[in-house]
C-alpha cells in the first residue's frame, strides 16, 4: 500500500515535470504561430478598410481576386522546382566528389570549403551577384570578347543563379552525408560482378543517396518558394515572386485583406506539395528517415 | 568530375572574392576599382547607425538563439513521454514553423501584434491616471523580433535535439537511475553531455539564422534596425563599398568562429558525426 501510494507520487512529479518541460515551448508555438496564422485566416475573408488595413467582414471576395497576383503565383511554381532541380544536378557531383572520390585527409576541408559561404551575410552575397550580372560585370567582358550584347540582371535567368548559389551548400551537405554513410563495397561488389560504373551508379550509387537527395530538394524547395530577396535583388521587379507580392500588398496597397488571402495560398501550396511529396517519396521506401521530424 | 568541382568552388567563391576586393577599393563607386585603401572600414567603424545595427543584431540573435536552446532542449527532453493529441500538437506546429515561408510568419506576427498592441494600448490609455498622451504603450522592437526568431529557432533546436536522443542508448539513463541517481544527476552527468554537441549545433544554427535574417526581421523590427535591415537599405540608395568592407568583416569573425569550434570540437572527446 505504502510503495503503491509512493510510486503514484514519483509519477504525479513525472508528470509535472513533463508539463514544466513542455510549457515554454508550447506557448510559443500558441502565441506566435497558432494565434497569428489564424488572425491571418480571419483577415482574409475580410475587407479592405478605406485607408488601408482591415475591416471585419466574410466574404471569399479576395480569394475569387486571387487571379490578380497569377503572375507571382506563376513564377514561384516555375522557377522554385526548376531552382531546385538545378540545385540538385550541380550539387550532386561535388558531393559525390567529396564522399567518394576525394581523399579523406582534404575531405573535411573540403566541405568546411562548400559550408563558408553560408556564413556570409546572405544580403551581401546575392548582392555581390548584382554587381556580377549587371551591366559592368559579365555582360561586359561578352561584349569585350565580341560574343555580342547580352542582358542578364532583371532576368529570370540571373534569379536561378541567384537561387542555385544561394542553396548550393544546402543541398551538397544531405546528399554527402548519405553519401559517406554508404558502404563503398557494395560498388566494388556491383563492379566485380561485371556491372559498368554508370550501372552501378544507377543502380547502386544513386538509390542509396535517395534520403540525402529527398531531403536537400525539400530544403531548397522549401525556402525557394518563400523567397523575397534573390527576386527584388536580381531580378529587379520585374521577376515577381509571391513574396514579393506580399510585400507589396501588405506595405504599398496595404490591402491586408487580399494580402492574406496571397499569404494563405503560398501555405496551402506548400504544404499540400511538400506532403504529397514526403509521401510519394516514402512510398519507395527510401524516404523513411527523411521526415523533418 | 575533379575539374567539375573546382569548376564549382569557382562559382562558390568568385562573389566572395569580388566582395572582399571591393571592400578595399578607394573610390566610392561599387563598381569601379580605383586603387588600394582600407578607407571604407574606417568609414564603417565610425558610422553610428553601422554600430548601432551590429549591436541590434548581436542583442537580438544572443537572446532569440539563448531562449531556442533552453526551451528547443526542455521540449526534446520531455516530448517522447507524451502521447495522443498534446504529441501531435507538437509534432504538427514544429513541422509548421519550419515549412511555413519567413515571410508569412514576419507579416503574420505584425499583424497579430499590431491587433493585440492596439488593444491593450487603448486600455493602457483608459486606466491610466495621468495625462492619456503619457501612457506607456506597447510597440515593436527588441521583444517582437526576439519572439519572432525564437520561434523558427525553437523548431529548429527541437529537430536537431531529438534526432540526437533517438541516436542515443537509454540503457545508460536507466542504468544512471538504478545506481541511485537523482533525475537531475542524471541529466547532468548522462544525458546532457551526451546530447551537448546537438545543443551546441541547435544553438549555433540559431544564432546564424537570427544574424543572417531579413525576411522576418523586415516586418516586426519597429525601429530597431538590424545589420541585414540595414544592408538592405543601403543596398537600395545605391552602394558604396562600406557594404562589402561589413561584409568581409561580417565573414572574417564567423570564420574565426567556425575554425574555433571546429579546433574546439576535434581536441575535446572524438565527436561523433554530427546528429543535424
Amino acid at each position: 500500500m505504502a510503495t503503491a501510494t509512493q510510486s503514484d507520487q514519483a509519477e504525479r512529479r513525472t508528470r509535472w515535470i513533463t508539463v514544466l518541460l513542455l510549457a515554454p515551448s508550447a506557448f510559443w508555438y500558441l502565441a506566435l504561430l497558432v494565434v497569428p496564422l489564424a488572425i491571418v485566416v480571419v483577415f482574409s475573408f475580410g475587407e479592405r478598410a478605406a485607408a488601408g488595413g482591415y475591416q471585419a467582414a466574410f466574404t471569399i471576395a479576395n480569394y475569387l481576386n486571387l487571379p490578380a497576383r497569377a503572375a507571382a503565383f506563376r513564377n514561384t511554381l516555375i522557377l522554385a522546382p526548376v531552382g531546385t532541380i538545378v540545385c540538385l544536378l550541380a550539387a550532386y557531383p561535388l558531393a559525390y566528389y567529396l564522399a567518394i572520390k576525394a581523399s579523406p585527409r582534404m575531405r573535411l576541408f573540403l566541405l568546411i570549403l562548400v559550408i563558408v559561404p553560408f556564413w556570409t551575410s546572405f544580403l551581401i552575397r546575392t548582392y555581390a551577384w548584382m554587381f556580377i550580372l549587371g551591366g559592368r560585370g559579365l555582360p561586359a567582358v561578352i561584349e569585350w570578347l565580341g560574343l555580342g550584347e547580352v542582358r542578364l540582371i532583371n532576368t529570370p535567368l540571373s534569379v536561378l543563379i541567384g537561387m542555385v548559389y544561394g542553396y548550393l551548400p544546402l543541398m551538397v551537405f544531405p546528399i554527402f552525408v548519405s553519401l559517406e554513410r554508404l558502404d563503398k563495397r557494395l560498388i566494388e561488389a556491383a563492379a566485380d560482378l561485371g556491372s559498368n560504373p554508370w550501372r552501378s551508379f544507377l543502380q547502386v550509387t544513386l538509390p542509396l543517396s535517395a534520403p540525402g537527395v529527398i531531403t536537400g530538394c525539400m530544403l531548397v524547395f522549401i525556402l525557394l518558394m518563400g523567397e523575397y530577396l534573390i527576386p527584388q535583388l536580381l531580378g529587379g521587379g520585374k521577376v515577381f515572386f509571391i513574396g514579393n507580392a506580399l510585400v507589396d500588398l501588405f506595405l504599398q496597397s496595404r490591402n491586408w485583406p487580399f494580402g492574406s488571402a496571397v499569404a494563405m495560398g503560398l501555405v496551402v501550396i506548400m504544404l499540400a506539395t511538400v506532403t504529397i511529396y514526403l509521401r510519394v517519396t516514402r512510398r519507395y521506401g527510401a524516404g523513411r528517415d527523411v521526415s523533418l521530424l | 568530375m575533379r575539374a567539375y568541382s573546382i569548376a564549382v568552388y569557382l562559382f562558390l567563391y568568385a562573389p566572395i572574392v569580388l566582395i572582399v576586393l571591393f571592400s578595399f577599393n578607394s573610390g566610392n563607386n561599387a563598381s569601379d576599382f580605383q586603387g588600394f585603401s582600407t578607407l571604407w572600414y574606417g568609414k564603417a567603424a565610425n558610422n553610428r547607425f553601422v554600430i548601432e545595427a551590429v549591436t541590434h543584431s548581436l542583442i537580438v540573435a544572443s537572446s532569440s538563439a539563448s531562449l531556442a536552446t533552453v526551451f528547443g532542449t526542455m521540449a526534446a527532453l520531455a516530448i517522447q513521454r507524451v502521447r495522443g493529441a498534446a504529441r501531435l500538437f507538437f509534432d504538427a506546429m514544429t513541422y509548421i514553423a519550419i515549412m511555413v515561408p519567413g515571410i508569412v510568419i514576419g507579416i503574420s506576427t505584425l499583424i497579430a501584434l499590431v491587433t493585440t498592441f492596439g488593444l491593450v494600448n487603448n486600455i493602457l490609455t483608459t486606466i491610466w491616471p495621468g495625462d492619456p498622451a503619457t501612457a506607456p504603450q506597447l510597440g515593436m522592437g527588441f521583444g517582437s523580433i526576439i519572439a519572432a526568431h525564437t520561434l523558427f529557432s525553437l523548431a529548429l533546436v527541437i529537430v536537431i535535439v531529438r534526432a540526437r536522443i533517438a541516436g542515443m542508448d537509454r540503457s545508460l539513463m536507466e542504468a544512471s537511475a538504478d545506481l541511485y541517481a537523482t533525475p537531475w544527476g542524471t541529466f547532468r552527468q548522462v544525458t546532457l553531455p551526451l546530447i551537448l554537441p546537438a545543443v551546441v549545433a541547435g544553438f549555433l544554427l540559431s544564432f546564424t539564422f537570427s544574424f543572417d535574417d531579413f525576411v522576418v526581421a523586415f516586418w516586426v523590427a519597429g525601429s530597431k534596425t538590424t545589420l541585414p535591415i540595414y544592408i538592405f537599405a543601403s543596398i537600395r540608395r545605391g552602394v558604396t563599398p562600406e557594404i562589402n568592407a561589413i561584409g568581409t568583416v561580417v565573414l572574417t569573425v564567423s570564420l574565426i568562429l567556425l575554425f574555433s569550434a571546429q579546433f574546439l570540437l576535434r581536441r575535446g572527446e572524438k565527436p561523433k558525426a554530427k546528429a543535424a
